[in-house]
């Protein structure tokens, strides 16, 4: 057994500071596993949430050594013992306690986008034929845990706090899956490119490198997405048919 | 005085993993105004780790596939104790409702022909679960969310029922607290749905979550319904067993159904050495014909392997106490042995295992394509719980309804896989209509103030005696984990009589601690309080597992005793009933099986053959 040290960041509503806490480590731990280990012996109140602790549930999103990742996939052999470990909560959201921050935000951007509406189905008895690779890469996308990290590292939401005009990176992926969902009828260009904000993403790759289940955010979502955005709204023919049309 | 924020809905659903979801869907659906608990976030529910996929009769793989086979199945794998108009139902309407998940949005993996694809499961007689790779639960739980979020159902995220609240024999309401700000919170509603998973907390190895303490199964015997079958806890033969931090954590069984093996450390693969006589004829008597069958072929008969979970935990115990297991304490499972029968098996293996191998990778250090990973069992799953009407799902109370997980029934005496998540569907489909119907012919009940008073102080005193006490001597932590221990080693895999007394008087001993458990600190997001909140149920359902499986005495499913190692007729005729007694007490009460109608015992013995 050795001894490892963390600085774990506690307070609410943005006030607080960094504690240190030492613990003993074993073989195989994980960040949980110490921040687990702290709340039973030593600090019985504090606040961090997770569930599956098995990186399926996507509850348990940090930022370790500054780097937003998931504290049950964190291996402590990976980090540097030698010096404390950093643990702080996501800075794109609102804190709420220790580690615990509000991401109902996230929540009420889905609610907004259209949902899936499925063609009518292909057989008399409602069922649907749909093949393998038609559905990869929807698939990919449904991979999504919902940890948020794609957001909590993107500068448009990080830095800009442009959460009332930009969906962020999370949302992108949704919609990507739905419009690329060979059943669903719906078109969510239009509202991609302007209440959602697509146009803001730069494409600096900042959520694929973060993404726990190595989702291709930037090039498999993002830019087909732009792609169709720049189709429907900035081809020179179809902009002069909607001038006539109108 | 402590206070409290109202609310009120028609229907109640209390948890929000695959059963809570789809009720509260049906309900809402139903035109009532439905409110939805979840213990944590949205879409976060123990649900998201099921693995293997919905068994389902669509007979999409092998047309031969229908309901009766299904029925067939459960029931034997339930070793008879199931309620059989359930199971009867369950294999009838979970194909609907898998079609039903696919026209809100899933996406699963397909035939050739491009219809929804099947594999093979333990105990299940032709390919039937509907799946995503390993991760059918993520996909199930994320369909219904996204779903059910258009559907107006008001969500209470990160949300704790503590009690259940009656007006004479109906249930009204129920009173709970938010975890992020500690609020007191009290619903009026005219039905209640009970969707809160299981207990696998009570156990030290579990593949678990921490949501799972038993929170439905004891808001239900505290409000005075009948539990039945607590004492079949389902340990999942393979969860991982290295490094101890991840010990626990789930190792699907489509490792087995894509090929994978078990064997000792003498390379033996031990399943073929003890394969129960109810189940001889159907299953393969070499390895070769093994592989063929997980190669789809129709002709072949499925490999030991695949036997129900109940008997494959157990050789591996046998294995492990002979000094035959690995070098941690299990056994070697194996996939990375197909590359000799395929060409592509590494990139096979990561597409048709990708959580598993992400899994290993990152947690374990080891690559399953080719290494044999080590495993042993895991406290997975208690088919027990809440005692329900099959047709409405409604307890032995009026107005308070279960589903999944918390409910009894369906499984019997052990559950095969996939049977959990066509269970959420089926029966929280049917819980969430018919919640909605009672809600319609009745109005909202009248709610005691000075009861949910009393509740409320009571949720505080944990504070009160940590500011009276400076050190915590009575940490809730310190009284879950000797609980868990107690449980693992009294009330495990192999049970006897004299361990389980003991079990009792600790549990006793525990609920005294746990009485004078203190917290510090204050009510926001403070886990050592909500574990202080937990641990009644935990011992509540600890204590039911333990007196129902004092009562059995024989073995069956799940539950094996070292004192009573045969089955036995007598037993196989009733199921054990807990239920409080007038004066606090828990009682145990055996109660006879209706007998199986003429119809259905002839499917059993055409499916025999």
């Amino acid at each position: 057994m050795t001894a490892a040290t963390f600085s774990v960041w506690r307070g609410n509503a943005g006030e607080g500071k960094f504690y240190k806490y030492t613990t003993e480590v074993s073989e195989g731990m994980v960040v949980l596993d110490a921040i687990h280990k702290i709340q039973a012996e030593q600090a019985n109140d504090l606040a961090v949430r997770w569930n599956c602790k098995a990186g399926k549930c996507g509850s348990c999103s940090a930022e370790i050594n500054g780097m937003p990742r998931l504290m049950c996939m964190t291996r402590l052999n990976e980090l540097p013992l030698d010096q404390p470990v950093t643990v702080e909560p996501m800075k794109t959201f609102p804190s709420i306690r220790d580690l615990v921050t509000d991401v109902s935000w996230n929540f009420r951007v889905k609610k907004q986008i259209k949902k899936f509406k499925p063609r009518k189905p292909d057989t008399p008895e409602g069922t649907w034929r749909m093949f393998q690779e038609d559905v990869d890469r929807v698939q990919e996308f449904r991979k999504c845990i919902e940890c948020f990290l794609c957001q909590d590292v993107c500068h448009v939401l990080r830095e800009h706090h442009l959460h009332d005009e930009f969906v962020g990176p999370r949302f992108f992926v949704y919609a990507a899956a739905l419009e690329m969902h060979p059943l669903d009828t719906e078109n969510r260009i239009e509202e991609l490119a302007k209440a959602k904000g697509i146009g803001y993403c730069n494409i600096t790759k900042c959520c694929t490198k973060v993404c726990p289940e190595n989702i291709t955010i930037t090039d498999n979502a993002i830019i087909p997405l732009k792609e169709r955005v720049v189709d429907e709204f900035y081809d020179p023919i179809k902009r002069l048919f909607r001038i006539f049309r109108k | 005085m402590p206070e409290y924020q109202k609310f009120e809905h028609d229907v109640l659903v209390i948890g929000a993993g695959g059963a809570g979801l789809r009720a509260a869907i049906e309900a809402s659906a139903a035109n009532v105004r439905v409110g939805l608990i979840c213990k944590s976030l949205l879409g976060k529910a123990h649900t998201v780790m099921a693995e293997g996929g919905i068994a389902a009769a669509l007979g999409t793989v092998n047309n031969a596939d229908n309901w009766k086979v299904h029925f067939a199945d459960t029931m034997r794998g339930g070793q008879y104790l199931n309620n059989w108009r359930m199971a009867e139902l369950h294999a009838k309407e979970a194909p609907t409702c898998v079609r039903e998940l696919e026209g809100w949005g899933a996406v699963f993996d397909r035939t050739k022909e491009g219809d929804i694809l099947q594999r093979n499961f333990g105990g299940h007689r032709y390919p039937r679960l509907a799946h995503v790779g390993d991760r059918t639960g993520l996909e199930m739980i994320r369909t219904l969310q996204d779903y059910g979020i258009h559907q107006g159902i008001d969500v209470h995220m990160e949300c704790t029922i503590i009690s259940l609240l009656k007006e004479g024999d109906r249930v009204v309401g129920a009173f709970g607290y938010d975890r992020q700000r500690g609020r007191f919170l009290l619903f009026q509603t005219k039905a209640v749905v009970l969707a809160t998973g299981g207990v696998g907390r009570a156990y030290k190895i579990t593949s678990n979550s921490w949501e799972y303490t038993g929170d439905g199964q004891s808001l239900a015997y505290n409000a005075g319904a009948d539990l039945m079958d607590m004492e079949f806890v389902q340990f999942h033969p393979t969860g991982m067993i290295w490094p101890p931090s991840v010990a626990g954590i789930l190792v699907t069984e489509g490792v087995r159904g894509e090929g994978g093996v078990l064997r000792n450390n003498q390379g033996r693969r031990f399943m073929f050495d003890d394969i129960p006589e109810a189940y001889k004829h159907q299953t393969a008597d070499n390895e070769e014909e093994g592989w063929r069958y997980c190669q789809g072929d129709k002709t072949a008969r499925r490999p030991p392997e695949l036997l129900t979970r109940d008997h494959v935990a157990r050789c591996i115990m046998r294995e492990v106490k002979a000094g035959r297991g690995s070098p941690h304490g299990g056994v070697f499972l194996d996939i990375s042995w197909i590359k000799e029968k395929i060409s592509n098996a590494p990139e096979h293996i990561k597409r048709k295992l990708p959580s598993m191998y992400h899994q290993f990778k990152q947690l374990a250090d080891l690559d399953i394509t080719t290494t044999p990973m080590e495993v042993g069992p895991t406290t997975h799953y208690i088919m027990g719980g809440v005692k329900v009407n099959a047709e409405t799902q409604m307890s032995t109370i009026s107005g308070l309804f279960a589903a999944g997980e918390c409910a009894a029934g369906l499984h019997g005496a052990n559950r095969l896989g996939g049977n959990s998540l066509s269970d959420l569907l089926v029966f929280g489909k049917r819980a969430g209509k018919f919640a909605a119907t009672f809600a319609k012919e009745h109005t909202q009940g009248k709610i005691n103030t000075d009861q949910v008073d009393g509740i409320a102080r009571k949720a505080l005193e944990p504070f009160d005696r940590g500011a009276a006490t400076p050190s915590d001597a009575q940490g809730p932590y310190q009284i879950q984990h000797e609980l868990q221990q107690k449980m693992q080693d009294l009330v495990g895999i192999v049970r006897t009589e004299h361990d389980m007394q003991q079990a009792l008087t600790e549990i006793e001993h525990l609920k005294q601690r746990a009485a004078k458990a203190s917290v510090h600190g204050n009510r926001e997001y403070n886990a050592g309080w909500h574990t202080a909140l937990d641990l009644p149920n935990l011992l509540t359902v600890s204590e039911a597992i333990t007196r129902a499986a004092i009562e059995r005495k024989e073995s069956r499913g799940g539950h094996f005793r070292e004192d009573y190692q045969a089955k036995d007729k007598t037993f196989g005729e009733l199921n054990i009933i807990v239920r409080r007694g007038p004066g606090g007490e828990m009682q145990v009460v055996r109660e006879r099986i209706p007998p199986l109608p003429a119809e259905l015992e002839q499917i059993i013995k055409e499916q025999q053959q």
